[in-house]
């Protein structure tokens, strides 16, 4: 059988009867092949990123519709996506280290919290009450912070060949609990709780995003800003996904003992996972704040951390397109819920008052979770994947 | 003993956790292209001594040697990278990956691009991506794997999930394979074919295997030698015939009179 021949996707087709074993070049492949879609010729196509038609223009289609969004949309929506875009950000990072190499990491927030104030840092007053070092291009600062969080992310995995599971779910915990408190006591670097600092500046070879122009608003640039940036992000993840490396992730995750009889240092590649994921959430926190231009010490708690978690489960664990998918629907839902009121007039838009939508808002992050990981395990992803298996077999149910 | 060195030798192997004695004592080597047997009743410390070569467990006392080298108290993960691979008695594939992913991670050490050049997945990456996939390619089309190449391994049946993953084994391009139980729970077709596979690998590839297996007509037409153990003690190591004929290993596998 020639070996430049692969079936994967289509139907099996029946073997030639070409003999078994011909010499190198004399192998008869027809180089024009007519009526059968998806076969595969090379194996550098059938190892693209986007292997199949549909894929390539269901991906278009969507980069389509991002790249659409701020013509179509109003200001308040576009600041709200932008902020998702970047919680997608944050959230491919945890979904390396949780998602593909299966340790469970708590203590995303502490991450983020050490790139967003590297960035601040980095970008900031020179003359201002905070630290800052006046360095306000984007490609600059935007390294760094992942740079800065990821040497914490590697420092930290160590913890990781040691524990696993709950145990290191909650020794992460405790990193976050740390982070909370030096952010909260170091006011020369973080203006000190209930004060906060400026955030850093979006400014890419002297153009300021946060500034509004003739031609664009202030949130129709960020917003094409922070889609650029996660599309680059989850480019990259889904390239480590099938990399060697995704798959030495993928390895210690299912069963981590086989992992080291493939040859597969385990602390090495923990640490690496965890580095990589602290990238993510360090260039996260150092653009997350850009939006809004200011942020509070008191922001990188555990509800942060749970909250990525939730995007990472309610997305689809280990999957990059689900991942983005739970970010912007974890993201968007307070924006969902403050529409409530006008459909079930029970609930409150007051604070003061029970039920409100507030309180909603918090059950629904706990109630999504248990529902994803009772009724679809695989999240949003796998019911995407349902449907998909749905129309391919259709009209058979099977 | 014949001229050529060999290719692991353990010397007076004590390996006992707490008070339970697992191996006593066991002295073994295999010499290039040898299929060598371990066979010996339930708890007799076979997959111990897998253990112990491939680097899982230290034992207290005793040498390991893998091709003239002590690799006594290596990491299993720098044994690995020096060409042992081995199979699982409960089969430990990587079940959400596809076969192909499978064998990937099988070829893991001889991929060398770095984790930087992962991001881009071009030039050197994807040029090694695709040679190695082609590399599996040869070890799917070796173990007739064609028709599951794409599924995930945790959807396979017992039977193919146990062929991939001598596949995975194989793709390390072992300089020595340990098969622990390969054809445990297999229907007899499923054996034969495995057995058919175990032989070409010696044979075609050149690798020497260690086997440990229950299936006693597998174990007696394949094997070259046999060493036996029971409780951890080694009783004897010798070719098939000498083995079934030797008085002990009957005592063991059968039993003894009461009067005698």
């Amino acid at each position: 059988m020639s070996t430049t021949t692969t079936t994967t996707g289509a139907p099996k087709t029946p073997r030639t009867p070409t003999p078994k074993r011909s010499l190198p070049g004399t192998a008869r492949v027809s180089t024009k092949v007519s009526g059968r879609p998806g076969f595969y010729r090379s194996y550098s196509q059938e190892l693209a990123l986007f292997n199949t038609r549909p894929k390539q223009v269901a991906v278009a289609a969507v980069v389509l519709l991002g790249l659409l969004g701020p013509f179509v949309l109003e200001d308040a929506l576009l600041r709200t996506l932008a902020i998702a875009f970047v919680f997608a950000i944050g959230a491919l990072g945890l979904n390396i280290v949780t998602g593909l190499a299966g340790q469970v990491s708590l203590g995303h927030a502490f991450f983020l919290g050490v790139g967003a104030y590297t960035a601040a840092a980095i970008s900031g007053d020179p003359e201002g009450r905070t630290i800052g070092f006046g360095i306000e291009e984007m490609w600059i600062w935007l390294p760094a912070s992942g740079l800065v969080a990821a040497a914490f992310g590697v420092a930290v995995a160590p913890l990781a060949t040691r524990l696993r599971g709950l145990y290191l779910a909650i020794v992460t915990l405790g990193l976050v609990f740390i982070g909370e408190h030096v952010f909260r006591e170091w006011s020369d670097l973080t203006g000190g709780a209930g004060v906060g600092r400026s955030a850093a500046t979006p400014q890419l070879f002297g153009f300021d995003f946060s500034e509004g122009t003739e031609m664009f608003s202030r949130e129709q640039q960020l917003y094409l800003l922070m889609f650029v940036l996660m599309l680059i992000f989850a480019l990259g993840a889904r390239n480590l996904a099938r990399s060697r490396v995704g798959r030495a992730f993928s390895a210690v995750r299912d069963r981590d003992m086989a992992a080291e009889m493939m040859s597969i240092d385990l602390p090495r590649t923990k640490a690496l996972a965890f580095g990589i994921s602290s990238f993510y959430a360090g260039c996260a926190g150092g653009l997350l704040y850009t939006v809004s231009g200011f942020f509070d010490p008191a922001s990188f708690n555990l509800l942060l951390s749970v909250q990525f978690i939730a995007m990472v489960l309610i997305g689809g664990a280990g999957t990059v397109g689900g991942t983005i998918a739970g970010a912007l629907f974890v993201s968007l839902l307070p924006t969902l819920t403050r529409e409530l009121p006008a459909f079930i007039p029970l609930i409150s838009q007051q604070v003061t008052e029970t039920p409100n939508v507030f309180q909603v808002e918090q059950i629904l992050y706990g109630l999504l979770i248990v529902v994803f990981l009772l009724f679809e395990p695989r999240g949003l992803f796998g019911i995407w994947m349902r449907i998909r298996i749905y129309w391919k077999s259709w009209p058979f149910s099977y | 003993m014949s001229a050529a060195s060999p290719v692991v030798q353990l010397d007076d192997v004590h390996l006992s956790f707490k008070g339970v004695k697992a191996v006593n004592g066991v002295s073994l080597h295999v010499q290039p292209g040898e299929l060598f047997a371990i066979i010996g009743p339930n708890g007799a410390g076979k997959t111990s001594l897998f253990n112990v070569i491939s680097g899982v467990y230290r034992p207290q006392e005793g040498r390991v040697r893998f091709m003239g080298e002590d690799v006594l108290g290596k990491k299993p993960s720098d044994i690995a990278r020096r060409g042992v691979a081995r199979t699982f008695q409960n089969i430990a594939l990587f079940e959400h990956l596809t076969v192909t992913d499978n064998l990937m991670l099988g070829r893991h050490q001889h991929i060398e691009y770095g984790w930087l050049s992962a991001f881009g997945w071009w030039g050197k990456a994807k040029t090694e991506e695709v040679q190695h996939r082609k590399v599996c390619e040869e070890i799917v089309d070796f173990l007739e794997l064609e028709a599951w190449r794409g599924m995930p391994v945790g959807l396979l049946p017992y039977g193919v999930q146990k062929r991939v993953e001598l596949g995975r084994a194989l793709a390390m391009q072992p300089k020595l394979l340990l098969l622990d139980e390969p054809v445990a729970g297999m229907n007899l077709e499923e054996t034969e074919d495995m057995a058919r596979f175990v032989l070409d690998i010696r044979d075609e590839l050149d690798v020497p295997i260690i086997m440990v297996e229950h299936d006693m007509g597998l174990v007696m037409d394949l094997a070259d030698r046999i060493l036996v153990v029971d409780f951890g003690t080694p009783i004897t190591t010798g070719t098939p015939d000498e083995v079934q004929r030797h008085p002990d290993v009957i005592r063991a596998y059968l039993g003894q009179e009461l009067s005698s």
